[in-house]
């Protein structure tokens, strides 16, 4: 059996490749998560994860109110917009297209 | 004018400006015609706007007639690498799914730098999203390495490190997630500096793996690299991962020691005995651990016995977080969108048509790895082994005050030499832990290989130990046996 299935994850990963990419990645992804098998040698049941270097919490900042970015600034880079103020998005519920 | 430009650093440009030996559009127009001869060779930039860098130099010589610099600094030129944004500019990471993004905000650094009259001089090209370390993986160009235009000038931040070693720039900003910092500098015979892992803050950095990125300096010496350092750290509120002031200025004192008696080196005995270490590389740090020790600096032997662990856990770590970074590349709010039948479609084939091959294999493994019924035996596994690594460096450093590797296990490699993917990533192995363990790691220009390319040595120090690393690196650099690295092109 495999160890990746690389057309499952580039769906769940929402990426579309190729029939031809779909397969040299499957190959490139068995030799790397062989090499990443090597961690397999470690016992670390008894070790703690590390998710951050740096262990701070509560970071919190002082609660005063902002100026926010304007609009049409925040918009600019949008694909499509409803006349300026809003994002145009494709659309969410089958059935729902645009009329 | 008398001045080479070619080995300006920013301290001595500061010099310059404030005697009135040069002004600051007299120095962006050199670096400008210097780019213009060089780039068509090099390839570092992915920008450079003549008339906005010459409007920000017009500024600064204006501040300057009326006694109103921002620093020591005002009028300098600084090339920022194409992930951190700059209000106004493009911030395309290199990838084709943010080519016509525009930033609607500074990133921190670049505010900071603003502050301080810093002119910000184009965007240098770098591997897709930070991924890769040869530069090759840009979706625009492939950058040269001055030193032979038929090597690669390293990675990610290869547009940086390239640039600075070519002299088209005084310095640029770089990113360091595993080594794109320091690799490139080493590979391009200039200094890259990683501090310490939320030293400087990451707002405006385009975040590939959060819990390992940093920005900092790539410059053509040490006291440049303190001097920017100085210039970008601290506690910022937008960024709640970024570590509390300290109040250390890094650029003073550097020359404070003058010898090493009582400084401990530490050698790990893991690094010098990798397979696939070149002989001229191994042959360059012994040389320079001489250097070391004639200044009076003991070597003792150390063990970082997890290092050989280190490529395995961060390519976990690092896809990981990659893969939930990039998730929101979409098409929706931003960047370039394809249209299709249905949202699904849209999601696939704009992130299909817009990602490189190297982000799709990342997003893949971080993927896959995050994926149920394999979390734990490799996500969790990965942070587990994370935790082992930074033992590894806080038992070290109950032994030495640094610790000394090879930045590189070879020196610049040729265009598309590393076509394995593996093979690629394991350029990094010795740069890697540094970002892991999240403690700091520069990267010194130290000799030339017998085939006329630049070696550089990497210290590492521990986590807020950035005052000590840069003295030591600094008295190092006035002692190495080869005095100036300027390529011959």
């Amino acid at each position: 059996m495999k160890i990746i299935d690389v057309k499952y994850v580039a769906a769940l990963a929402r990426l579309e490749l190729d029939s031809e990419k779909e397969e040299r990645l499957q190959k490139e992804m068995e030799t790397i998560l062989n090499y990443v098998d090597s961690l397999s040698e470690l016992d670390v049941s008894s070790i703690e994860p590390t998710a951050h270097a740096v262990q701070m919490t509560n970071v919190l900042r002082d609660d005063i109110s902002e100026i926010p970015f304007p609009r049409e600034e925040m918009l600019a880079n949008a694909p499509e917009t409803v006349g300026g103020e809003l994002i145009k998005v494709p659309a969410v519920i089958p059935g729902e297209e645009e009329n | 004018m008398s001045i080479r430009i070619e080995n300006l650093t920013i301290h001595e440009s500061a010099r310059l400006l404030e005697g009135k030996k040069i002004s600051s559009v007299e120095l962006c127009k050199a670096y400008l015609e210097r780019a213009k001869n060089l780039e068509p060779k090099v390839k570092a930039f992915l920008k450079l706007n003549e008339e906005e860098i010459l409007s920000q130099a017009q500024a600064s010589d204006r501040r300057r007639a009326e006694s109103k610099k921002l620093s020591p600094y005002d009028g300098i030129p600084v090339a920022v690498k194409d992930n951190i944004t700059v209000k106004g500019q493009t911030c395309t990471c290199a990838s084709k799914i943010l080519q016509k993004v525009v930033s609607p905000y500074d990133a921190t650094v670049i505010r900071k730098l603003k502050g301080k009259g810093f002119v910000l001089f184009g965007r240098t090209n770098m591997d897709e999203f930070a991924m890769g370390s040869s530069c090759e993986n840009s979706a625009y160009q492939k950058t040269a390495n001055p030193w032979n235009v038929g090597c690669v000038p390293g990675g990610s931040s290869g547009g940086s490190a390239a640039s600075v070693a070519a002299g088209e720039v005084t310095a640029a900003l770089g990113s360091d997630t595993g080594g794109s910092i320091r690799q490139p500098a080493s590979l391009c015979g200039v200094v890259g500096f990683k501090p310490t892992y939320g030293r400087i803050s990451r707002y405006g950095l385009i975040a590939f793996a959060s819990s390992l990125d940093q920005i900092g300096p790539i410059t053509r010496d040490v006291e440049d690299a303190a001097i920017l350092t100085d210039v970008m750290y601290g506690r910022d509120s937008k960024d709640a991962t970024s570590l509390p002031d300290t109040n250390e200025k890094f650029s003073e004192g550097l020359d404070s020691l003058k010898d090493l008696k009582g400084i401990k080196i530490g050698l790990p005995k893991e690094c010098f005995e990798i397979e696939g270490l070149d002989t001229g590389v191994r042959k360059s740090m012994e040389k320079s651990i001489e250097v070391f020790k004639s200044l009076g600096a003991e070597m003792v032997q150390v063990s970082l016995p997890h290092s050989k662990y280190a490529v395995a856990t961060y390519y976990v770590i690092a896809t990981a977080e990659a893969s939930a970074n990039l998730a929101r590349f979409d098409g929706i709010r931003y960047g370039n969108r394809v249209k299709a039948d249905s949202l699904l479609e849209t999601y696939l084939e704009t992130r299909g048509a817009g990602f490189g091959d190297e982000v799709k294999r990342r997003i893949i493994l971080g993927t896959f790895v995050l994926s149920s019924g394999y979390y734990d035996a490799y996500y969790t596994k990965g942070q587990k082994v994370r935790t082992l690594i930074r033992r590894d460096f806080q038992e070290a450093y109950k032994k030495c005050d640094v610790i000394l590797t090879p930045v590189s296990p070879t020196t610049a490699f040729k265009f598309g030499e590393k076509s394995d993917p593996l093979q690629m990533y394991l350029a990094d192995i010795f740069t890697i832990s540094t970002n892991l363990a999240g403690n700091c790691g520069i990267s010194v220009p130290a000799d030339i290989h017998a085939n006329g390319l630049p070696v550089g040595l990497q210290l590492v120090g521990p986590d807020m130990g950035e005052k000590q690393l840069l003295r030591i690196s600094h008295i190092f650099e006035k002692n190495r046996a080869i005095k100036e690295f300027i390529p011959g092109i």
